[in-house]
């Protein structure tokens, strides 16, 4: 089964921001962080942490765990994230559909997959995998790409609630992933979305992206485009209580700005029915 | 072609690819991967960076991505290697080295495993006759020949950085981390054997014997007294200390 619905509007927990959370309440639901940053021995970082998850719900969200690698998990990885699960206690732990690691080599970056039957396997035994190790279902997040693969035999949402179906995750949706994805590769975000296994969705990420020559690139470095909060205000309808939240990793605002763009997913969330927790 | 091909191919590509001849979208990939392993670096290295320069710092990188392509799945990790590299390209400058070096233990200490320090408070209860020191693990040293650690605090505070200087004798900086701050102090050739030899497990009653037989018995046991002095101040001391303060007595019949 996915993990129990959470009702909320969030931020992603950044460097230039941990002194105002660390102080009097801001106005946010829960705070998202990516878990490789926490995932240390010991020192400050994992000690803030612990300051953080006494005052906020917090989601543990992962960029290493190569849930797309064809030769399986690596075990001390999923251990150090078990450890840390254990101490935090988080809303959600996610990771991407995508892959990093392969014979040793580490890419540090989200590698796309061929959406075949053969990754599907792939993907589900390592999803499997994971949830054993960590003792709970992971929300899976569908990726920004830049190129897709002639043999795929199935589209993305197809591959996604089929993972869902076999390995009772569920789904971290990112809008502007979808944006960027549509613009790439050539098809309709809309579609994309109306085709999305919505009941398996718990989560859901904004963010903005940037323009290269020939394609867009999920930068998180901009604002949340009037393009992207559109699909939000499609998607809403078809969803149960989600969580939703801003990205920015880059150029990261003032405090205050960020919790403006969170105010109008509030007010979109409003206009859809769809009020805050 | 099977999943594991594929990927080990992308992999390789990645690595050795021509970015040139490839389609936008792989050269999207390449691009993000050798931006990050660079972004950490120039993270992890920023004294070492302003130190040689900028553009000698981004052959450097270059140089290291080709030679060590990353293999943990934390990006903390990718740094360790760097001043092997740097070590290989400036053979001649070994404050370039160290000062690498510095900057890199810096943060490993940063998050090292936590423990509790002993405190002077804690130290008054301890049997010291007994006692066998255990050390924080988040603690550092390396044999240094320059100054690169004045180098790195000059840098630090945005000061004129002072000449390089081959120091006299043999040296260690010790780094190492206290309420949540790392920390680094130059140590004389002493120091780091007495720190060798209490990190190695002997009883404080050991090393000062050992400092006896160095120093005399006089100065000896004060050079040892001041060593510890030194190192509960510091917070180099875990609670632990005294703790296997004495062996059990041996049982006769």
């Amino acid at each position: 089964m996915p993990p129990s619905p959470f009702a909320g509007f969030g931020l992603g927990l950044r460097k230039p921001h941990y002194a105002e959370f660390l102080g009097p309440r801001v106005a946010v639901d829960f705070l998202e962080v990516i878990s490789e940053n926490f995932m240390v021995d010991g020192g400050r970082p994992r000690h803030l942490l612990r300051e953080i998850r006494a005052l906020y719900p917090v989601a543990l969200h992962g960029v290493s765990m190569s849930l797309g690698s064809a030769e399986g998990l690596d075990r001390a990885y999923l251990a150090r994230l078990r450890a840390l699960i254990d101490e935090i206690e988080p809303l959600f732990v996610s990771d991407h559909l995508s892959w990093t690691r392969i014979g040793g080599f580490s890419a540090h970056d989200l590698l796309p997959l061929p959406y075949t039957r053969e990754a599907l396997d792939i993907v589900a035994a390592n999803v499997m995998q994971a949830q054993d190790a960590l003792g709970r279902a992971m929300l899976i997040e569908n990726p920004s790409t830049y190129i897709a693969f002639d043999g795929d035999e199935m589209a993305e949402w197809e591959f996604l609630d089929a993972l869902c179906a076999r390995t009772g995750c569920g789904l971290l949706l990112d809008v502007n992933n979808v944006f960027v994805c549509a613009a790439n590769h050539g098809f309709d975000a809309r579609t994309w979305l109306d085709h999305l296994p919505a009941q398996h969705v718990r989560q859901i990420h904004l963010a903005g992206h940037s323009a290269s020559e020939h394609l867009l690139i999920d930068t998180h470095d901009q604002p949340v485009p009037p393009s992207v909060w559109d699909l939000y205000a499609h998607i809403l309808p078809r969803l149960g209580p989600v969580a939703t939240m801003i990205e920015r990793d880059d150029a990261i605002p003032p405090l205050h700005e960020l919790l403006a763009e969170l105010g109008t997913a509030r007010a979109i969330a409003a206009d859809a029915g769809r009020l805050a927790a | 072609m099977s999943l594991l091909a594929l990927q080990r191919d992308f992999g390789a590509w990645l690595r050795d690819g021509d970015g040139d001849a490839a389609a936008p979208g792989m050269r999207v990939y390449q691009n993000n991967y050798r931006a990050s392993l660079s972004a950490c670096l120039e993270d992890a290295f920023a004294h070492t960076r302003a130190w040689i320069g900028e553009e000698a710092f981004a052959r450097a990188v270059v140089e290291h991505i080709c030679r060590v392509p990353p293999s943990s799945w934390t990006l903390d990790a990718y740094p360790r290697d760097f001043p092997d590299t740097l070590a290989f390209l400036y053979p001649d400058d070994v404050e370039v080295t160290e000062l690498a070096w510095l900057e890199l233990a810096l943060g490993e200490v940063f998050v090292a495993p936590d423990a509790k320090t002993l405190d002077r408070a804690d130290a008054v209860n301890v049997d010291w006759d007994n006692a066998i020191l255990h050390f924080i693990p988040a603690l550092d040293l390396r044999a240094v020949r320059t100054n690169a650690h004045a180098l790195w605090s000059a840098l630090e505070a945005e000061r004129m950085p002072p000449t390089v200087e081959l120091l006299g004798g043999r040296h260690a900086v010790l780094v190492w981390r206290h309420d949540m701050v790392s920390r680094f102090r130059l140590i004389d050739e002493r120091e780091e054997q007495a720190l060798a030899l209490a990190r190695s497990g002997l009883s404080f009653a050991d090393l000062c014997t050992a400092a006896v037989a160095v120093a005399g018995e006089v100065d000896g046991i004060a050079l040892a007294g001041r060593w510890l002095g030194q190192w509960l101040a510091d917070g180099l001391l875990t609670a632990d200390t005294g703790m296997l303060d004495a062996l059990p007595p041996i049982q006769t019949r």
